[in-house]
């Protein structure tokens, strides 16, 4: 078994970082030249982080699967970034943001990487400013910034709703000046198959060119991962339709422990589900709660109207509406945290509240806001997601309020990294969302860009110098080599069997099964029996994936099928791990809602005298039960509590 | 709903294409129109024909990998959206659609309605950036921008690099991408320094890769998912000629 050490450094808090940094090891500009990065995926962790080591003068290749490194799914978040920058004078700081971070994750995160997050936020503002993003700005030139759940402050930085659309034309120019330097290569239209292991270290890839079919080996010193999250295990999610966990998991296949699989972020303000012909959902930015205000109907006489269409939300007066998070969370109101966000809607749409036909919605208004503000001042503010909202429902948000409901966004799990973002296998690393570190058991609003640029400009490009500077007698990796010669024949094995089945399912038919299990059983509320039901019926549908699946066409070609076929086998295997992670995982806290542990109050009830740990699942072997490992989290800089947002 | 589609099918860039037609029935109105060939290519499966190829991603009108000229136009027939967010609400019952990918010298066809555009990825390296390394740049706040240069700065890189301006444009140029671009950053003080050599390197690549030159039919501007303005080609055009006169 490989070593499980976080390697957090010595020392207080607000000193490790600076120490660490001076510890650790550096590679002179004559050797980098001399050695190999493979980055693959280009959000914003990978595209930051190919950038900013080709800047540093190593040798890089990046690879993503769509046609061009711009199109990674971070272009997607729209609300914001979090940063420490006390612009607004409202008693910011960098312990304030890692605080916030530390206690919306539920206390699950580990706290010096946590730390380090919020110390190296105020210098990616800085970055992006430079590069040219295009922040919004208050009429004297300085940025301006807006509230986002879990925080009391006004630290969030963006432009308009197209924030993570910015910061990645910021990584992405950054990226094309280097590919244009030679000192990055890229190849889009590659999909990363398999890992590929010599005396244990991480030492290449294998991939499919999806244009031609071409399976190809590349090699390097390094590997880094930054290939995002596994939420479309779920089918219907935020996430993108070619979003996929399946890098990560030839990872974990391979040795590399994966941790916490079962945080997953549920988040509240999606467009609801409107049939079976959905393909996927759409977010509608947290930062609508800075001016909405969610609420159903108080009395089920106006709900069942609603329902039958015969009024509108608009002729329901105030006194009849139900302003819930405001009645529940006094001291946050409608910017609680996305899971408790979650939570209370389900819980009003459970009770049987819920105002659309499916009755899975609740309303999100901004007549308030509007009559404070006027109509310019929220167009100019969230102009964008209200067309956004009306093109997909044909209802005007203007004058009758959006309905919103929970959705599958992201996930707190990933591959387990050390302090210095590497895996349990060594020259193997993992940044922004495809790790675990950052965001505990609930990740908070415009914290996910925070982390990938954190880790892709300002902690990568420091630690893996220290791996790498071990590396410098390493000569250029063989791609002859055996190892690389047996992950080339097993990928093309697993795809031959694919197109042998022929059998009578598409892979969306099965994607949607899994979806509809992993949703009911292991979705916002989830229970022992539910878990273990979950278990067995994923199983009985990967048995029936690999028995009855079909998949047409050939390798040799431009084949979607076979591309989803890949990931959908992966997914299935996924979603049992996640299942039994939230299985042993006797407690509730942040996404992760157990019924059985509760407050009388239904709140998330956490045990941190038998639960305060990292689940650690290392891989055992095809039909073999994975080993659960535990990394103790100890707080040091605070005291951990029960989450209040009430008071 | 039931339509009948007439759609693009090519093997590959080398193969001889043309129209094949489907039909789908009972779509619903709140279907999308992607969702619409998720339908048909599930059908197509099950039927042991191959499903249609189409580029698509984030299918909420960000990513810019969706494309398509449906019944003529890129994106379809709505303002200011992209195919995945177009909905078959804005068809009728019974309509025959055709679908073909962009068609653009530049953006060779990949397979069906896939294209490549590839090209723009290299216009981007020629120059759309700001020459700066990570770290050791001041603080945010330093250079005050008036908000109204970062609101047009904003608006010109709204540009999702879909390549709808490309496809409608009958030069097939790239004016409008080069020059959301190019506008984007011009706008703001980091950018400004090398707006003139940017505007001739990111010109000079585009020309290269072969796409045409603009002759201001504005069918771009009225085709752009985004509604980026034809303003900035003249800006664009302005800094070029400024940098040809220095030479």
């Amino acid at each position: 078994m490989a070593k499980i050490d976080s390697r957090i450094p010595q020392g207080p808090i607000q000193e490790k970082w600076s120490k660490h940094k001076a510890e650790i090891k550096v590679v002179s500009p004559a050797n980098k030249r001399k050695l190999d990065i493979i980055v693959v995926g280009t959000g914003l962790g990978g595209a930051s982080a190919a950038a900013t080591l080709g800047e540093l003068g190593y040798n890089v290749k990046i690879f993503c699967i769509s046609d061009s490194p711009r199109r990674a799914h971070s272009i997607a978040a729209q609300g914001g970034i979090n940063a420490a920058k006390n612009y607004q004078n409202d008693n910011d700081s960098v312990f304030r943001l890692f605080y916030d971070t530390i206690k919306g994750g539920d206390y699950r995160a580990r706290e010096a990487n946590v730390y380090r997050l919020a110390e190296v936020s105020n210098n990616i503002i800085d970055q992006c400013v430079a590069q040219g993003v295009p922040f919004a700005r208050d009429y004297g030139g300085l940025l301006d910034n807006r509230s986002f759940g879990g925080a009391q402050v006004s630290r969030t930085f963006y432009a308009r709703g197209q924030t993570g659309q910015q910061l990645l034309l910021g990584a992405y120019a950054s990226l094309n000046r280097q590919i244009a330097k030679g000192t990055v290569k890229s190849y889009p239209r590659h999909e990363m198959l398999d890992l590929v292991l010599i005396d244990g270290k991480a030492r290449g890839i294998i991939t499919r060119n999806l244009v031609t079919g071409e399976i190809e080996r590349f090699g390097a010193h390094a590997v880094v991962i930054a290939t995002g999250g596994y939420g479309n295990v779920f089918f219907l999610s935020t996430n993108a339709m070619n979003s996929n966990g399946s890098a990560a998991w030839q990872c974990y296949k391979k040795g590399a422990m994966f941790a916490n699989p079962c945080f997953t972020q549920i988040h509240p303000t999606c467009i609801p589900v409107h049939g079976e012909q959905q393909s996927k959902l759409t977010l509608m930015s947290e930062s609508l709660r800075n001016d909405g205000r969610i609420w159903v109907p108080k009395k089920m006489e106006d709900v069942e109207k609603l329902r039958a269409k015969k009024i509108k939300a608009s002729q329901i007066p105030e006194e009849d509406r139900d302003y819930y998070l405001e009645r529940r969370y006094p001291a946050f109101g409608n910017l609680v945290p996305r899971d408790v966000a979650s939570r209370a809607g389900k819980e009003r749409c459970d009770a049987g509240y819920g105002v659309n036909d499916t009755g899975r919605a609740v309303f999100l208004d901004f007549k308030t806001a509007i009559a404070r503000l006027g109509k310019d001042v929220i167009k100019a503010r969230y102009g964008n997601l209200f067309q956004m909202y009306e093109k997909i429902t044909d209802v005007n948000p203007y004058d009758e309020p959006m309905m919103i409901y929970p959705a599958v966004h992201y996930t707190m799990g990933g591959i387990w990294v050390d302090y210095n973002l590497m895996t349990t296998i060594p020259g193997l690393y993992a940044i922004g969302e495809a790790n675990f570190s950052d965001h505990g058991a609930n990740r908070l609003g415009a914290s996910a860009l925070m982390q990938g640029l954190a880790d892709g400009y300002f902690v990568l490009p420091y630690t893996i110098g220290d791996y790498l500077s071990h590396e410098i007698q390493s000569p250029k990796v063989d791609t002859n080599a055996p190892e690389f010669e047996a992950a080339e024949k097993s990928v093309r094995e697993r795809i031959a069997k694919l197109f042998s089945i022929n059998g009578k399912q598409t892979v969306d038919e099965i994607h949607k099964k899994l979806g509809h299990i992993m949703w009911e059983n292991v979705g916002m509320a989830r229970t022992k029996e539910s878990l273990e039901k979950a278990i067995v019926e994923i199983k009985k549908i990967r048995q029936e994936f690999w028995s009855d699946v079909k998949v047409p066409g050939k390798n040799e070609e431009f084949n979607q099928e076979l591309e989803k076929a890949l990931r959908v086998a992966d997914f299935l295997e996924e979603g049992e791990l996640m299942a039994k992670d939230a299985l042993q995982r006797n407690e509730s806290c942040g996404g992760h809602f157990r019924e059985e542990y509760q407050t009388p109050d239904g709140e998330a009830l956490r045990d941190d005298e038998n639960f305060a740990f990292v689940a650690i699942w290392e891989y055992k072997g095809e039909n073999e039960e994975p080993v659960m490992h535990k990394e103790p989290l100890t707080f040091e800089a605070i005291k951990v509590a029960q989450r209040n947002y009430k008071d | 709903m039931n339509f009948k589609l007439k759609i693009w099918r090519q093997a590959n860039a080398k193969a001889q294409g043309r129209f094949e037609t489907y039909e789908v029935k009972d779509i619903s109105a709140d279907t999308s129109f992607l969702e619409m060939l998720d339908i048909l290519n599930n059908n197509l499966i099950h039927e042991g024909k191959e499903p249609v190829a189409f580029d698509h991603d984030c299918r909420e009108g960000i990513c810019g990998m969706c494309s398509l000229h449906i019944n003529g136009e890129a994106h379809g027939p709505d303002t200011e959206i992209t195919t995945c967010q177009l909905h078959m609400r804005k068809f009728h019952d019974g309509d025959t659609i055709t679908i073909e990918p962009w068609r653009s010298a530049a953006f060779p066809v990949i397979k069906d309605l896939v294209v490549d555009r590839h090209a723009f990825d290299k216009i981007m390296q020629a120059g759309g950036f700001i020459s700066v390394n990570t770290g050791g740049v001041p603080d945010a706040n330093t250079t005050p921008i008036p908000r109204a240069d970062a609101e047009e700065s904003m608006d010109a890189a709204a540009c999702i690099g879909c390549g709808a301006c490309v496809a409608t444009c009958k030069n097939g140029s790239a004016m409008l991408f080069v020059a959301a671009r190019v506008s984007s950053l011009a706008k703001l003080p980091q950018g400004k320094v090398e707006t003139l050599s940017r505007a001739k390197a990111m010109i000079a690549k585009m020309d290269e890769l072969g796409f045409g030159g603009c002759t201001n039919t504005r069918a771009c501007e009225a085709e752009c998912p985004k509604g980026v303005s034809i303003s900035h080609i003249a800006r664009l055009n302005r800094k070029f000629l400024t940098a040809k006169f220095k030479d």
